[in-house]
């Protein structure tokens, strides 16, 4: 066939001339069969993740600090509540030092030839080391940082997915006690229950005498007033999710709720639960804190950041190390976890996806 | 088709109704009848279309028959025995259903292996993953997706090859009866003939009953050996496909026919296409009587007062109108 021939006949029909091409060699042909690395949903948002510098340098921080306050009290010969004794006697001189400073007495050792552990962040104005105070405050504030937000997590989620499941009049009336709760002032709570706690708790309990009344309250608290957040979040995402056809479709196969809740309800909304879990961790650090400055979290002797920062309160122009070192750790451990939240979400939330 | 005899039928719904309370002020509701009075029965490995524009109850009438909403009134036989709410799940195994959307009818976080699998899990039709696995595969290669597709995420597909997902799903516990919602509307021509197809030959292959809802009256046609044909929550036709085609009764399925494209221009300028006037009355505020009344050519006052009931015209043609 000749091609102005072909021309002629039909200029829209499809004119091709088979000697125009050639055979593909067995290397193209296999080019075409390689398809793309099939990807889960949580390894895209994990690569994802990864790329987002800000919420790796989060991670690395937080190892970091996680590393030192399980590593350091092993190292450090000092105890958080031990009033330093050099030589077998009290020095009147130790308190309140400067970071890395010596004080009289343990100066006239090392130069005698003692080797002496360094107070890395000073002295308190008891005489106990500040570096180990602070790596036990740290300790504190993040492990009810922790606590708290896994108890928000259990029961915020239990509830929001109850609420959303059934629907109804049982979600109405179980989103009318969140909107009470809400409505509700968090540290008056805090500071009444520690009050009435005080008076009515079993104080040879031994989880009570480890944590203290003012603990006991906190998490009380957390567990009364703050999962109506993740409760709502959690119940949206799952009304989203009743309204997509596969959730009938798992009806239709005769699926129990329990399989359904399981199997799609919870792996559809895990990342908004991942990303409110990450950013209610800063937010119970800092109220705890906020209750510790306030007087109102941990019992001395045992330190938190917050008590920290409120001892320091006094001598604040004499030694401004003793706020800035406790001040320090709580707003490095925040900004990380609310990046690293912020990561999460541009990972994790598919509206945000491009 | 009256006169057979009714264990015959596999499926059977007899006025069956869905109404959905609708707020309208504070404290007072008022009932959307979504499906009001319908009956129809299926036999074994027969299709039986459903058309009809949208907003009418098609979707309406396949849910609440897979009892996913739970019927104001009326009753379901599934093989002579009542389905009620109670022991749906001994039919759930018999009874499958094919969704509309193919991009929401699957769990976007599950493989193609989990989501074809999930029937089996529910029902437990395995004794080992291997077992599972030769089931998925067969099902897979029957509705023709590749063995490779297995690991792979439903985002990964195109339309055509999710609603091959759903398909096999539904095929998956050995159903006798799948209620296909629309299952071809959310895809491209081209790609609804192939799937039209398969549900053909999986017809011929597994002998499943159908009810197939559509609003192309062409693809129903093609499929279904009867056809019903809605209009506001009631039905107002049902027939032989072919019959329904040759002889339409209702004016409403005057109308419908008539707006069916013709491919061949001579015989499309020739039929005379019906228009209809308005709009769909609302189904909060039903014209009382027929509903159809109010852009009916034929209405007369004895269409506002009284409703018309399914009579048989004969060969099984039934149809509710006063004038025809």
């Amino acid at each position: 066939m000749s091609e102005t021939n072909m021309n002629k006949k039909n200029l829209l029909s499809l004119q091709i001339d088979p000697e125009m091409f050639a055979q593909a060699s067995e290397d193209e042909k296999r080019q075409a069969d390689v398809m793309s690395e099939s990807t889960s949903f949580f390894k895209d948002g994990m690569r994802k993740l990864m790329k987002n510098p800000l919420a790796v340098g989060s991670i690395i921080a937080l190892v970091l600090i996680i590393l030192v306050i399980i590593i350091a009290p092993k190292i450090v010969p000092y105890g958080y509540e031990e009033i330093i004794k050099v030589g077998g006697s009290k020095d009147k001189t130790i308190t309140n030092l400067a970071p890395f400073a010596w004080s009289e007495k343990e100066a006239a050792l090392i130069a005698s030839g003692t080797k002496l552990f360094p107070h890395i962040m000073g002295t308190d104005s008891l005489g106990r080391d500040y570096f180990i105070r602070v790596i036990y405050g740290t300790r504190v504030s993040l492990t009810v940082g922790l606590f708290a937000s896994i108890l928000v997590l259990i029961i915020g989620v239990l509830y929001g997915s109850i609420s959303g499941y059934r629907g109804g009049r049982t979600d109405m009336i179980m989103m009318r006690i969140v909107d009470i709760i809400y409505s509700l002032p968090d540290v008056l709570i805090i500071i009444l229950l520690s009050v009435v706690l005080n008076q009515t708790l079993n104080k040879s309990n031994p989880v009570v005498k480890l944590l203290g009344t003012n603990m006991v309250a906190i998490f009380i608290v957390f567990g009364l007033l703050y999962w109506v957040g993740m409760a709502r979040l959690v119940r949206g995402e799952v009304l989203k999710i009743k309204n997509n056809e596969y959730f009938l479709a798992a009806k239709a196969t005769g699926a129990s709720s329990w399989h359904i809740i399981r199997t799609h309800v919870i792996p559809n909304c895990i990342s908004v639960i991942i990303i409110t879990t990450a950013l209610q961790i800063p937010s119970s650090i800092f109220t705890e804190s906020f209750l510790s400055f306030m007087g109102m979290g941990v019992q001395a002797p045992m330190p938190s950041l917050g008590s920290l920062a409120n001892n320091a309160r006094a001598g604040l122009q004499s030694y401004p190390w003793q706020l800035v070192f406790p001040a320090m750790m709580i707003v490095i451990i925040v900004l990380a976890f609310n990046l690293l939240g912020d990561g999460l979400r541009d990972a994790f939330d598919p509206k945000l996806r491009r | 088709m009256s006169t057979e005899n009714k264990s015959e039928y596999l499926v059977e719904v007899k006025h069956l109704k869905q109404y959905f309370p609708v707020r309208t002020g504070f404290m007072k509701t008022i009932p959307l009848k979504a499906v009001d009075d319908v009956s129809f029965a299926i036999k074994p490995g027969e299709t039986l279309g459903l058309v009809g524009e949208s907003g009418c109850g098609k979707t309406t009438v396949g849910r609440t028959l897979m009892h996913l909403y739970k019927p104001t009134a009326g009753e379901i036989y599934f093989e002579g025995r009542q389905v009620t709410d109670k022991n749906i799940g001994e039919f759930r195994r018999d009874m499958q259903m094919v969704f509309q959307d193919p991009y929401s009818s699957l769990d976007p976080r599950m493989t193609v292996e989990d989501i074809i699998g999930e029937p089996l899990d529910v029902h437990k039709l395995y004794s080992s993953k291997e077992e599972r696995r030769e089931k998925v595969m067969e099902l897979m290669n029957l509705v023709g997706l590749n063995a490779e597709h297995a690991t792979r995420y439903v985002h990964e597909f195109s339309g055509g090859q999710r609603q091959r997902i759903g398909i096999a799903r539904a095929l998956a516990v050995n159903p006798k009866f799948i209620v296909c919602d629309e299952p071809v509307s959310a895809l491209d021509v081209s790609i609804q003939a192939q799937v039209i197809n398969m549900f053909e030959e999986l017809q011929e292959k597994l002998g499943v009953a159908y009810l197939f809802i559509a609003h192309d009256l062409l693809v129903v046609h093609h499929i279904s050996d009867r056809i019903a044909v809605m209009y506001l929550g009631r039905m107002v036709e049902m027939a032989d496909a072919d019959e329904l085609n040759e002889n339409p009764i209702h004016p409403y399925t005057l109308s419908l026919l008539s707006a069916v494209p013709v491919p061949d221009p001579k015989t499309a300028r020739a039929s005379q296409r019906i228009i209809l006037e308005g709009d769909v009355p609302s189904p909060l505020n039903m014209p009382s009587g027929c509903a159809f009344r109010t852009r009916c050519r034929y209405a007369t006052d004895k269409c506002a007062k009284e409703c018309p009931a399914l009579t048989d015209r004969g060969n099984g043609h039934m149809v509710a109108c006063w004038n025809r």
